[in-house]
């Protein structure tokens, strides 16, 4: 499988705290990659550091093959990698249709394409759609961040925590549509709820006080019952 | 009854001069977060070169374009050299921006002078209409009309293009635009550069209305300014204009009817709004 993004033993300061302290993993194309940890071990930060918000001081970071470490945030982005942040950055006062042509960045058949089966697999987006961001749900809103991350043609998802703060039956319908774009393109996941990720990733990657520390195929971790009490805390 | 039309119609005129001073400020301060205490600066600037090619070419138009080209030019310099090393860091930006403001000031002597420049009314925007006993300064009513224009010109913008919404998206959350593949760096410096040309045509626009023009005026009406925003809400240029003519109106009104508190109006107007509505009045929510 070819690999999408190689992240190298990455290490990110925020003011005067070392919050990364070494982090490393890959995502390979076609596949969801889940970054699972405890609260505050540094998988939201890992996000941020890829896509250039809070850059990282050492290590490296590829995507498709070429260094993307010390591009601007946008150029990044401009690369082909989409990120749905842990508080879904929704322009509150912006319509569910205006925070969507925020978002296209080429008006083409292809990104038509692409919105109409967002808004088939998000039908409260198209009923919503003159509504202000502000107004949504937050299954909505969550919504309306993963439809912004794909409706371009991006090659990596970025998603951070999409369960956060749901209810079960929306976490469900969430939970479905990243399964049925994973035929579309790579994810890296940041989940909490286990029965979430575990569903839908592929591969596992667990980090702990900023580090990397284990990592494997998906159902190891489901059948490997110390390495979760270990690490995640659950049984 | 002709006094309160009169003073409506000054009100309002007055009212669109810190609207244009005002518009940039609200959205350079809303999107990029940017306290620019120099903005008045550029105001003056814009009357002094506007007059000064007024006077040199006899063409009001050519004053208004001379201005224009000014504040953008000015706004792109003061951008690129002077905000971008302090970006993220208020006391700084007031530091810098405060010492620009001198300096901008200053050199307008140094250029032309110490002493104020009169500019008179062009022939055909001078004169009055008169409509039984009220008197309608032509000059006057051409400032509420060129205010007006750029409110809807700023509005429709902001509104219809996608320019506009991403500095919309922008003043919410300018992180999720750069993560959206938006370069926020360029577009920061398009609406500082706007915002800067719009300072400058309300600078050249107040020289035929005042009759004389000065270094000074320039944190003057920047004080003005900084209220308006404050109470329109910070990066809503409805706001502004709104809060714009309320504070042109009470100031007039104020002046005739009870001139010791002229000049406090304009303070209580803000501090009521931020006791009862601390994000102003059309302040925009993330």
């Amino acid at each position: 499988m070819t690999l999408h993004l190689k992240v190298e033993g990455i290490e990110t300061y925020i003011d005067q705290f070392h919050i990364l302290q070494g982090i490393s993993f890959e995502a390979k194309k076609g596949e969801v990659t889940v970054l699972l940890g405890r609260n505050g071990a540094g998988k939201t930060t890992t996000l941020r550091s890829i896509m250039g918000l809070n850059p990282p001081a050492k290590g490296k970071i590829e995507f498709n093959g070429e260094s993307i470490s010390g591009l601007a945030t946008y150029h990044i982005a401009t690369k082909g990698i989409g990120y749905v942040p842990e508080d879904q950055g929704i322009f509150g006062e912006l319509t569910v249709e205006e925070n969507m042509k925020v978002a296209i960045k080429k008006e083409n058949e292809e990104t038509k394409e692409r919105l109409d089966y967002i808004l088939n697999l998000f039908p409260d987006l198209k009923k919503f759609w003159k509504r202000k961001g502000g107004n949504l749900s937050g299954g909505q809103k969550q919504m309306l961040s993963i439809a912004r991350a794909y409706v371009n043609n991006n090659d990596l998802l970025l998603i951070d925590e999409p369960s956060k703060g749901l209810a079960p039956i929306v976490v469900e319908k969430v939970m479905e549509s990243i399964q049925e774009m994973k035929s579309k393109t790579t994810i890296v996941l940041v989940e909490q709820n286990f029965i979430m990720a575990s569903t839908i990733g592929d591969r596992f990657f667990i980090i702990d006080d900023g580090r990397t520390v284990h990592h494997g195929e998906m159902k190891e971790l489901k059948e490997n019952e110390h390495l979760r009490k270990q690490y995640l805390g659950i049984a | 009854m002709e006094a309160i039309i009169n003073l409506t119609i000054n009100g309002l005129a007055t009212g669109m001069l810190v609207f244009l001073l005002a518009a940039g400020l609200t959205l350079i301060f809303g999107l990029m977060d940017v306290l620019n205490f120099a903005h008045g600066g550029l105001f003056a600037w814009g009357a002094y070169a506007g007059v000064w090619s007024y006077g040199q070419t006899g063409s009001f138009v050519a004053g208004i374009i001379t201005a224009l080209i000014t504040g953008l030019i000015l706004g792109l310099l003061m951008e690129k050299f002077i905000v971008t090393p302090v970006y993220g860091n208020h006391v700084q930006q007031i530091l810098i921006t405060l010492g620009v403001m001198i300096v901008l000031s200053e050199m307008l002597k140094v250029v032309w002078g110490p002493n104020q420049l009169s500019a008179k009314t062009p022939e055909y925007l001078s004169g009055s209409w008169e409509f039984g006993g009220v008197i309608l300064i032509k000059y006057r009513l051409f400032i509420i009309f060129i205010g007006f224009l750029v409110f809807f010109l700023i509005y429709y913008i902001l509104k219809n293009t996608k320019i506009g919404l991403i500095v919309r998206a922008g003043v919410i959350n300018k992180e999720m635009v750069q993560s959206l593949g938006i370069n926020i760096k360029r577009i920061f410096m398009l609406v500082f550069m706007v915002g800067a040309a719009m300072a400058a045509l309300g600078g050249v626009l107040l020289g035929p209305y005042s009759g004389q023009i000065y270094a000074e005026m320039g944190m003057e009406f920047a004080i003005l300014a900084f209220i308006v925003v404050v109470i329109g809400g910070m990066g809503s240029i409805t706001g502004s204009l709104f809060a714009a003519i309320l504070v042109g109106l009470s100031g007039s009104f104020m002046a005739y009817y009870v001139p010791e508190l002229s000049l406090a109006v304009n303070m209580l107007l803000m501090a009521v709004v931020l006791i009862f509505r601390p994000q102003g009045l059309f302040g925009a929510k993330g």
